[in-house]
């Protein structure tokens, strides 16, 4: 066989005390597509960031084309002709695309030269960008395209897509497809990290496998099936159906009547909505990412200012209160609950260099009249989440930043769920997270089903949508553009009704 | 009535230049990412050793050569300031220590240094009186063109101006110093050398801002030092960044406007001691007017560089 | 190729042991700079600064009252730092409590009694420094309007009115303001047991423990770190963000017009636009290197006076500027924040 373009040696990396990547050997070859696929923290993108020279291995080689590469900056990673394209976008808001694509090489500026290239590029694997055009007023999709621009501008001929269509629609997501397929044709290398099993059978020539950290093997996608991947990425058998109790006795417990909500800059991010959620019912919200969910969930929860239309919370006896104009504290006490996980899990709901007791108490410290904090009640509430949810962490008093991004998550919606409420909204639960934690999740909201909770669901992974959720309304552009009962509809109506009003940019 | 117009704008100029420096070296800095609050310290570091210069020049050298009179002065201001911001740099570059305090630290240990110096220079060498360099504050204030009162120093801030505004919008290496005061994480991906530029803006513009200092000693006050005669002009200057959207052309115009105001109770005939003190803080009260309105409009391009006062670290998550 | 790396458990031994030997290090540097200056035996010059600063009683009252002062400027910016809202605007907030103070003693002179007056001057120049702060807070809170530049800014707003008032009631141009009531000490702090600076001493540290209390146990407090470690999270969690900038903007700028109120009633007796002495920005340090615990910064501000009273000596002694005490401070400082690193990083040598 060829040189690969790249091999890694016995690579091991550790932060701290915890073992990112264990002695992992892998090569990738050009002309070819390698899926790099594995459970969250199994260390792939560790693993790829000390390519791309963001961080540095503790022991092993890295050799490029046959010879050992001294990999200490991202500059050295761009000698080497190693591009990344990480998930979340190393992008200047204020820059225009051109001024960002040209960033970092050593040549005098020429931004008409730059321009025109970026032309030909474009023109060549069929991209769309407009190089005076702002990052700011880029749509996430449009992001993505100037950074692939980018790493293609410097001639980067070994390529690596961390989580690519994790944003983007299923028509992007083809397009895509078909560029890196162009890309693999011509001969480049390229490396694409994914949790999305049909992806992979898509897209890739072969498929390498960590776990845990450690390199489990490398198949080839031809000869391989989802089942048997997922057997190598998990170790063990896991069930994938989801279970979905029938609802018991469902009544209106949150009405939405065409709900209008206008941000900062003047755009309609939510366009006349109304819907109705029951309880013991859950209602998944299936769009595009920016297509209004968050808008739509802080609203209710009182943390959007609302232009026009209702919000009805109906109590047991029948009667109607009005949200809209009601504190968010409020709110809260009527027993709605907002557990949100932001794309980088700490941004928001968990304050990172607080320990879990702490952290448990922002949602509980204004109980009682007393002008002092209560630490008692948070403490024991964080050692049942802790038990229940079998978070890994030393104590409930470890400042939630030491802990992993899965037991992260099991930490905030442990802490929603835990406060009995009687509207539970919960976006991107899973998001990023490994199939058990998962599944522990999904079974955290069937739990609140049962007890009458009326369940609001946003989520990204249509199979899931479909399998937990009695009905999906579907939104896009930030309106309304369907509701189906999920025991009767399939995948492709959801996809068709999430782009059918042509609300977002391509 | 000309006359007074144009000595109203040759004053007004004349106290705008050294917050010109200032600002100007604070929007590089600013610009990289860093705010510099020791400013002020390394104005009075860059007067004073403008003077030490000088002085050391005058004392051991019998016939000053004109040429040398401006150089030495020039270049000691230049390593005296230039030292200062090394000073923040390696504290809060390479060490990442917090700004905010390392900035204040320095301003306080800078005036301290040009006080100290400034008042026991003379006896270090059995000298008396205060200190007073007239033939090197002639060569400094000399007429660069006839008919303009100004040295050449007022002209060189205004052309440092121009040029720092053409440099961070029209060459690369402008573009990635931009690029690590909005996002360090972003540059740095992209193969560019956080630290060199981070190094680069806060030295460069530590030393901008001590030729104000030197201006001030220099030009201003031909030669003479008074301790804390530069008073709260590094604030000012400070105040002018903001004042000017961090753009170092219009910093020109801004600069020249604050020094009209501070000085122009002083030339409006028979104001009272009380409303001269409230003239003279109309420029702070302009500043933070300014402030407010650019908060509430909140367009993107007028805002600070996103990654203002903070520190990078590569392998932060 | 030295290569970097985060610490995340630097154990409380090494942190001390780090610390510690900076300061060391920047006494030696310190010792090293008067030598040069003075030609005199460093060890000398630091008895010469232990023995001058607390030679008499004098002098150490002298010394525990400037620290009083400084550790209540410190207490001042602590909450709105906790925050992460850089109020540099202490050295303003005093100086208004200050001007607020004179005015009713200027004014009332003695015709109410002196118990009233010191009363409704401590209320106004509470009330003072809290409006002084509270503009800032407001625009912060209300627009996102930058706190660092706009506190500083009201700093030379506040001097310029002080030097406004000064030249309203000492019309003689001399610009200085004489001691007030000096006959009938109307709207002074008394003296306990015959200590004239007790008093003072005793308010700043009921002050220290009260905001301890404060920003550990308190809901206010709790809000307020939620708030300085992450504002997305405290609107997410329905914790009214501007409400919480506004009001420690507010406790901030009270206890600086406290401090300004202490300076004039309990210290001077008058007021001058250099009567804050660039503790509100020496406050700012105090507090960050006892990492906001208002216990530590009683250690910190005493290092930081006992520096620059001792600088001073030293300077009288041996015939020096006193401006050489910031020359030491600032290198101290220098060190001290540098050291700060090497506990929270590790440094490793690796091949090229």
């Amino acid at each position: 066989m060829a040189v690969p373009a790249i091999e890694l040696r016995n690579i091991t990396k550790t932060f701290g005390s915890v073992v990112a990547n264990d002695n992992v050997s892998l090569s990738v070859y050009r002309g070819e597509i390698l899926a790099l696929l594995g459970e969250n923290g199994s260390g792939k993108t560790t693993l790829m960031n000390m390519i791309s020279g963001i961080y540095h291995q503790d022991s092993g080689e890295i050799f490029i084309d046959g010879k050992e590469a001294v990999i200490n900056s991202p500059k050295d990673a761009f000698d080497y002709k190693i591009g990344m394209i990480h998930q979340h976008f190393k992008l200047v808001d204020v820059f225009t695309a051109a001024e960002n694509i040209v960033l970092g090489i050593r040549k005098t500026l020429d931004l008409a030269g730059t321009k025109k290239k970026i032309q030909e590029i474009c023109r060549k694997y069929g991209f769309e960008v407009n190089p005076d055009q702002k990052i700011y007023d880029m749509t996430v999709s449009q992001k993505q395209t100037v950074e692939i621009v980018k790493v293609l501008y410097r001639g980067a001929d070994i390529l690596i897509l961390d989580e690519p269509t994790a944003v983007l629609t299923p028509q992007e997501t083809d397009r895509l497809f078909a560029v890196l397929r162009n890309m693999r044709n011509d001969g480049k290398a390229i490396v694409i990290i994914t949790h999305k099993m049909h992806e992979v059978e898509a897209l890739s020539d072969r498929v390498a496998v960590l776990r845990k950290g450690q390199f489990i093997g490398t198949l080839k996608t031809s000869e391989t099936d989802a089942q048997e991947m997922t057997n190598m990425m998990v170790g063990h058998q896991v069930s994938l159906n989801i279970e979905r109790p029938e609802p018991l006795d469902p009544k209106p417990r949150l009405v939405v009547e065409n709900l209008t909500v206008v941000d900062q800059d003047g755009i309609k991010k939510l366009d006349n909505v109304s819907f109705t959620a029951n309880s013991g019912e859950i209602l998944g919200i299936a769009g595009i990412s920016g297509c209004g969910q968050k808008e739509l969930l802080e609203s209710i929860a009182g943390l959007q200012p609302v232009e026009s239309g209702n919000i009805y919370f109906i109590k047991n006896d029948g009667e109607r209160e009005q949200l809209i104009g009601l504190e968010p504290l409020k709110i809260k006490e009527l027993g709605v609950a907002l557990s949100f996980v932001p794309e980088d899990r700490l941004g928001m709901g968990l304050v990172a260099n607080m320990d879990l007791v702490d952290n448990m108490m922002l949602r509980s410290y204004t109980n009682g009249k007393s002008m002092f904090t209560d630490r008692k009640s948070p403490t024991k509430l964080a050692k049942q989440v802790v038990d229940f949810l079998e978070v890994i962490t030393p104590n409930v008093f470890t400042p939630v930043r030491k802990l992993s991004g899965g037991n992260v998550q099991k930490v905030l919606v442990g802490r929603e769920i835990s406060n009995a409420p009687s509207v539970l909204m919960t976006a991107y639960a899973t998001r990023g997270l490994d199939i058990n934690s998962s599944y522990t999740i999904y079974d955290m909201i069937n739990m609140q089903k049962d007890r009458q909770v009326a369940v609001l669901y946003v989520g990204e992974d249509l199979d899931v949508l479909l399998e937990l959720c009695d009905k999906v309304l579907v939104l896009c552009g930030g309106k309304v553009s369907g509701m189906v009962d999920c025991r009767n509809t399939d995948k492709h109506t959801v996809g068709a009704l999430m782009t059918r009003l042509g609300g977002v940019k391509a | 009535m000309f006359g007074t117009i144009a000595y109203l704008l040759g004053s007004s100029i004349r106290q705008g230049i050294p917050l010109l420096f200032g600002a100007t070296g604070e929007i590089l800095t600013e610009k990289g990412g860093h705010l510099n609050l020791g400013i002020p310290g390394i104005m009075y570091v860059g007067g004073i050793s403008g003077i030490i210069g000088g002085y050391l020049y005058e004392h051991f050298c019998a016939n000053p050569n004109p040429a040398l009179c401006i150089l030495i002065p020039l270049l000691a201001t230049i390593i005296g300031s230039g030292l200062m911001a090394l000073i923040f740099s390696f504290l809060t570059v390479t060490l990442r220590a917090n700004q905010n305090v390392t900035g204040l630290t320095l301003t306080t240990f800078g005036i301290g240094i040009g006080n100290f110096f400034g008042a026991s220079l003379l006896s270090f060498f059995g000298d008396s009186g205060s200190i007073s360099l007239l033939t090197i504050g002639g060569w400094y204030k000399a007429k660069l063109i006839p008919f303009l009162d100004f040295g050449f120093l007022a002209y060189l801030a205004v052309i440092i101006a121009i040029a720092v505004s053409f440099y961070l919008n029209r060459t690369r290496a402008g573009l990635n110093m931009r690029a690590v005061g909005e996002n360090p994480a972003t540059a740095d991906a992209a193969g560019i050398n956080v630290t060199k530029y981070q190094y680069l803006s806060t030295i460069i513009g530590g030393i901008i801002a001590g030729l104000g200092g030197l201006y001030w000693v220099m030009d201003y006050t031909g030669g003479t030092w008074t301790n804390n005669g530069f008073g709260d002009r590094g604030w000012l200057a400070i105040a002018i960044v903001i004042f000017a959207l961090w753009k170092p052309v219009l910093g020109i115009f801004c600069s020249f406007l604050f020094g009209g105001l501070y000085i122009c109770c002083i030339l409006i005939p028979g104001l009272s001691s009380a409303s001269k003190e409230l003239i003279t803080m109309a420029p702070y009260v302009v500043t933070i007017l300014v402030l407010i309105i650019t908060s509430i409009k909140n367009k993107r391009e007028n805002q600070p560089p996103a990654h203002l006062g903070l520190n990078y670290f590569r392998e932060d998550r | 190729m030295i290569y970097i790396s985060r610490r995340t458990d630097a154990p409380l031994k090494k942190a001390v042991a780090i610390k510690a030997f900076a300061i060391l290090l920047s006494l030696v540097v310190c010792a090293l700079v008067l030598f040069v200056m003075t030609r005199l035996n460093p060890l000398d010059i630091y008895i010469a600064m232990f023995k001058g600063s607390l030679s008499t009683q004098r002098k150490f009252w002298a010394l525990l009252q400037n620290t009083a002062i400084l550790l209540c400027i410190s207490l001042a910016v602590t909450p709105a730092f906790k925050m992460k809202f850089w109020n540099l605007g202490a050295e303003g907030q005093v100086l208004i409590g200050a001007l607020v103070s004179a005015t009713f003693m200027f004014y009332i002179q003695d015709s109410w009694p002196s118990w009233l007056l010191i009363l409704v001057m401590l209320v106004a120049s509470v009330a003072a420094g809290l409006i002084w702060a509270g503009i800032p807070g407001y625009f912060k809170a209300r627009f996102g309007t930058n706190e660092t530049l706009f506190t500083l800014m009201m700093n030379y707003v506040a001097i310029q009115l002080v030097k406004f008032c000064i030249a309203v009631w000492v019309p003689n141009g001399s610009s200085v303001m004489g001691v007030l009531n000096r006959q009938t000490q109307c709207g002074w702090i008394p003296s306990l047991f015959g200590q004239k600076y007790l008093i003072n001493i005793l308010i700043v540290a009921l002050l220290t423990v009260l905001m301890y209390i404060y920003l550990k146990y308190s809901k206010q407090g709790y809000e307020i770190s939620v708030v300085g470690e992450s504002e997305k999270t405290a609107r997410y969690i329905g914790i009214n963000v501007k409400k919480v900038i506004l009001r420690t903007a507010c406790i901030s700028g009270a206890i600086g017009g406290l401090a300004g109120f202490l300076l004039c009633a309990g210290t001077g007796h008058t007021v001058s636009a250099t009567l804050a002495g660039g503790n509100g920005f020496t406050a700012v340090l105090v507090s960050w290197l006892a990492k906001f615990n208002p216990f530590g910064m009683i250690l910190t501000s005493l290092l930081i006076v006992f520096l620059q009273k001792g600088s001073g000596e030293i300077a009288q002694a041996f015939r020096l500027s006193d401006n050489i005490s910031d020359v030491t401070t600032g290198i101290i400082l220098f060190f001290i924040i540098g050291s700060e690193f090497f506990i929270n990083y590790k440094i490793h040598l690796r091949r090229k």
